[in-house]
């Protein structure tokens, strides 16, 4: 999306909050995380490491992944200390 | 004082909203990243952000996009202290005049190591000696890294960089990391940390109270960057982990001038075990390793013997 | 008007910045910048003005806080000279490009090496480009006029710009003369408080200083070259508010003799005014000369230089600075692209007053009479007047 020099408000100002949101950083990813469920302790860990905050609580104490914003990084794999997350290859 | 330090966030207190949301354009793995999530969790939406040229700025701040969820400006690369000692003159004017409601808004400084260390030391000296309101959070992963991984003063010893890269006449970076925490502490200021997000709910306690410390409060974040350190995305909270296990970046608070360290309990790890996940280090030989432990080992003496000399007392 | 009280001009600064009410003050000492912050420091110690002074390390720093302060939502205020601008310079660019209405007094200073602190407008040339609305003043008086129409203009939402005032240093700044201050409702009434466009507020979360692609960049530059083109309206109201409150009108540009003038002299700052003796003593003994004094400099002011040109057969430009290898002078440079594939008047280009030297009247009546010998050269044929060989 780019801006008519018009449109575009004076000192270049974006005036909406959170924005980036519009970006689909999944689509970098060659890995994607699944979680096991019959694992997890519902520590937390997951969310509280994971750098884009993809990782949401579902309501019922388990965590899910966004694929929409997950870049694949492995952190959460790598930090569950359940081994409840497993990285897979994206096909 | 009292109550700040009595400031601590847990699971059971973690705030749930995002402040710097999905959707920035850091690399997989950025721990920098991950800890100005976790800040901007810490300060919450009464918050007015500076920040430096950088990789936080620039995966945020793509125009018209921004990953920010309060209000945050961003000037040049070596002003961020300018910069919000300016917004923190500005709103204590206009409280006092009565143009703006009376309301306590967290002023924070966001700059990289080079935006603090190197470029940016001059106005962080300036703005911690005149005593602003502010925070200053330094996130360092130890390079200029947004501009493809150049050494800076805050380059450990021995890494690989662009511009301190390994050769027949060189083995990388030839000095010793400048300890900007020990600068912020002979500024006199009421409150210096040291954090890494691998330890997220200290590093979130930390920048909270260094919010709410009346006065400036300087925070140092260890950052980790899979990319410019050459290890693998997955690994960098380990690597954060490590790096305060084995001594290499300890974890302290400097309240008033009193020192409290608040390292993990047991002995330090050697440095081995830290440096051999990081590609940055694999063309040091036994010799350099062995210097390094030394000095890690050296450094952490004297961090005890400070907290002996002037240890923090509730 | 009212009560006239002799004041230093760079004290005359200080009074008016007072009177404006301004929030914050950021300025790091650079003679001959000094005396305006020291009376500064002095009133915000004493309760006498509201602010709060920021003794920053560095001009650098000065420009930075004066654009957190103001993305505040509060009314800055700042000063340097030569080489402080010159470390500032980065932050001068930026301040106009997000458009935050700062003012800032220069009181002109040659750039170093070698290091002077005397006056010439070699540090105003540096921050040509820069993008904020430059006015060159003439006395004391006009100084502390163009405090309040600047912040005025400035601040003004159809504006929205940082505005500099170059102030001869010494020659300006560290001379006593005669000043009619106006009454603090007055000033109130002509200058409301800053409302800004956007602020930095938790109420209202917005970002300043995103970073921009290639594909973007070019729009929001336009965007700020059509503001400052834009400003000429609003700043010719507000010339023509503080002329119906205090009797003084201001314009783009002067003239003096005109009417019958074949040749005319071009200055602006305060050599304007030795010119202007020069000037009335070739009149006198019947030359057909006369004076152009430029006040605005951005926007330029073509329509305004034009006219005041016409008919005339040459203009000798007072350049104050230099610009090596290239054309001379840069007002020079200004003149003749204004005039470019016009009839009009033939530019002749005087580097004069450089680092503060002296000019006398009878140096300029030596130009004049040297117009014949150079009025046909090209802009590579600047004169660098008085240069001992």
């Amino acid at each position: 999306m780019t801006l008519g020099w018009k449109e575009i408000r004076p000192g270049f100002v974006v005036t909406e909050a959170g924005s980036a949101r519009s970006c689909r950083t999944g689509d970098w990813r060659t890995d994607r995380p699944i979680v096991d469920r019959e694992k997890c302790s519902k520590c937390g860990l997951c969310y509280v490491f994971c750098p884009e905050g993809a990782v949401k609580e579902d309501g019922q104490g388990y965590y899910e992944v966004d694929l929409y914003y997950c870049k694949g990084c492995g952190i959460c794999a790598h930090e569950c200390p359940q081994g409840a997350i497993e990285m897979v290859p994206e096909v | 004082m009292k109550e700040v330090m009595a400031i601590r966030f847990t699971r059971k207190n973690l705030p749930k909203e995002e402040l710097f949301v999905s959707g920035h354009r850091a690399c997989q793995g950025c721990g920098e990243m991950l800890a100005v999530r976790l800040a901007m969790k810490a300060l919450g939406r009464d918050t007015i952000v500076a920040c430096a040229t950088g990789c936080i700025e620039i995966v945020s701040s793509p125009f018209p996009e921004t990953a920010w969820e309060v209000p945050w400006i961003h000037v040049a690369f070596e002003n961020t202290a300018a910069v919000i000692s300016g917004v923190e003159a500005g709103l204590k004017a206009l409280m006092r005049k009565g143009r703006l409601k009376e309301r306590r808004i967290f002023c924070v400084g966001m700059a990289g190591d080079g935006g603090t260390a190197d470029i940016g030391i001059q106005a962080l000296s300036g703005a911690l000696e005149r005593g602003h309101d502010i925070l200053y959070i330094c996130f360092d992963n130890e390079a200029y890294m947004n501009t493809g991984i150049q050494r800076s003063s805050a380059t450990p010893f021995g890494a690989a960089t662009t511009t301190s890269p390994p050769g027949r006449k060189s083995l990388g970076q030839m000095t010793w990391k400048k300890n900007v925490p020990e600068i912020a502490v002979a500024h006199g200021i009421p409150y210096v940390a040291t954090a890494s997000p691998a330890f997220p709910y200290d590093l979130m306690t930390k920048v909270r109270r260094g919010a709410e410390v009346r006065g400036p409060a300087y925070i140092h974040i260890y950052s980790p960057c899979p990319t410019g350190w050459r290890c693998p995305p997955d690994l960098a909270i380990e690597v954060a982990r490590l790096a305060v296990q084995t001594g290499v970046f300890p974890l302290y608070e400097v309240i008033e001038g009193r020192y409290r360290i608040n390292q993990p309990k047991g002995e330090l790890k050697p440095v081995e075990e830290y440096l051999k996940l990081q590609g940055r280090f694999r063309h040091l030989d036994e010799a350099a390793k062995t210097r390094i432990q030394e000095r890690v080992r050296e450094e952490w003496e004297r961090l005890k013997k400070k907290a002996q000399a002037f240890p923090y007392e509730e | 008007m009212g009560r006239r009280i002799a004041i230093e001009g760079s004290h005359a600064i200080s009074e008016a910045v007072k009177q404006a009410r301004v929030d914050v003050i950021a300025a790091y000492p650079i003679t001959p910048q000094t005396h305006i912050v020291e009376r500064l420091s002095e009133m915000v110690a004493d309760g006498e003005l509201d602010a709060e002074f920021v003794p920053v390390e560095s001009e650098h720093s000065a420009m930075s806080v004066c654009i957190g302060a103001e993305a505040a939502g509060a009314r800055a205020f700042t000063c340097t000279s030569g080489p402080g601008l010159a470390l500032m310079a980065e932050i001068v660019f930026i301040a106009s490009s997000m458009r935050l209405p700062i003012l800032m007094v220069l009181a002109n200073r040659t750039l170093s090496a070698p290091l002077s602190i005397w006056n010439d407008h070699s540090d105003a040339m540096l921050v040509r480009d820069c993008g904020w609305i430059q006015m060159f003043v003439n006395s004391a008086q006009e100084a502390y006029d163009h405090v309040f129409i600047g912040y005025r203009v400035g601040e003004d939402s159809r504006v929205l710009l940082p505005v500099m005032l170059h102030m001869d240093g010494f020659f300006l700044t560290h001379a006593i003369e005669p000043l009619e201050p106006v009454k603090q409702e007055l000033i109130d009434g002509f200058l409301p408080p800053y409302e800004p466009l956007y602020r930095l507020h938790p109420d209202n979360p917005v970002t300043m200083g995103a970073f921009a692609l290639p594909d973007q960049y070019a729009e929001i530059k336009k965007a700020q070259d059509e503001a400052l083109k834009a400003s000429y309206g609003p700043l010719l109201e507000a010339w023509k508010a503080w002329g119906e409150l205090t009797g003084r009108h201001y314009g783009p540009v002067e003239g003096l003799y005109l009417e019958d003038a074949e040749v005319v002299l071009l200055t602006a700052g305060s050599y304007g005014e030795v010119a202007h003796i020069a000037v009335e003593e070739m009149r006198a003994k019947g030359r057909p000369v006369g004076l152009v004094k430029l006040r605005l400099w951005r926007p330029f002011p073509y329509d305004e230089l034009r006219k005041a040109l016409e008919g005339k057969e040459a203009v000798v430009v007072i350049d104050r600075s230099v610009c090596p290898g290239g054309p001379g002078g840069p007002m020079a440079l200004e003149v003749r692209s204004a005039l470019y594939g016009r009839r009009g008047p033939r530019v002749v280009d005087f580097i004069v007053g450089i680092s503060g030297r002296d000019v006398t009247p009878e140096d300029y009546i030596r130009m004049i009479e040297r117009v014949p010998e150079l009025a046909q050269r090209g802009p590579e044929d600047y004169v660098f007047y008085g240069v001992k060989e």
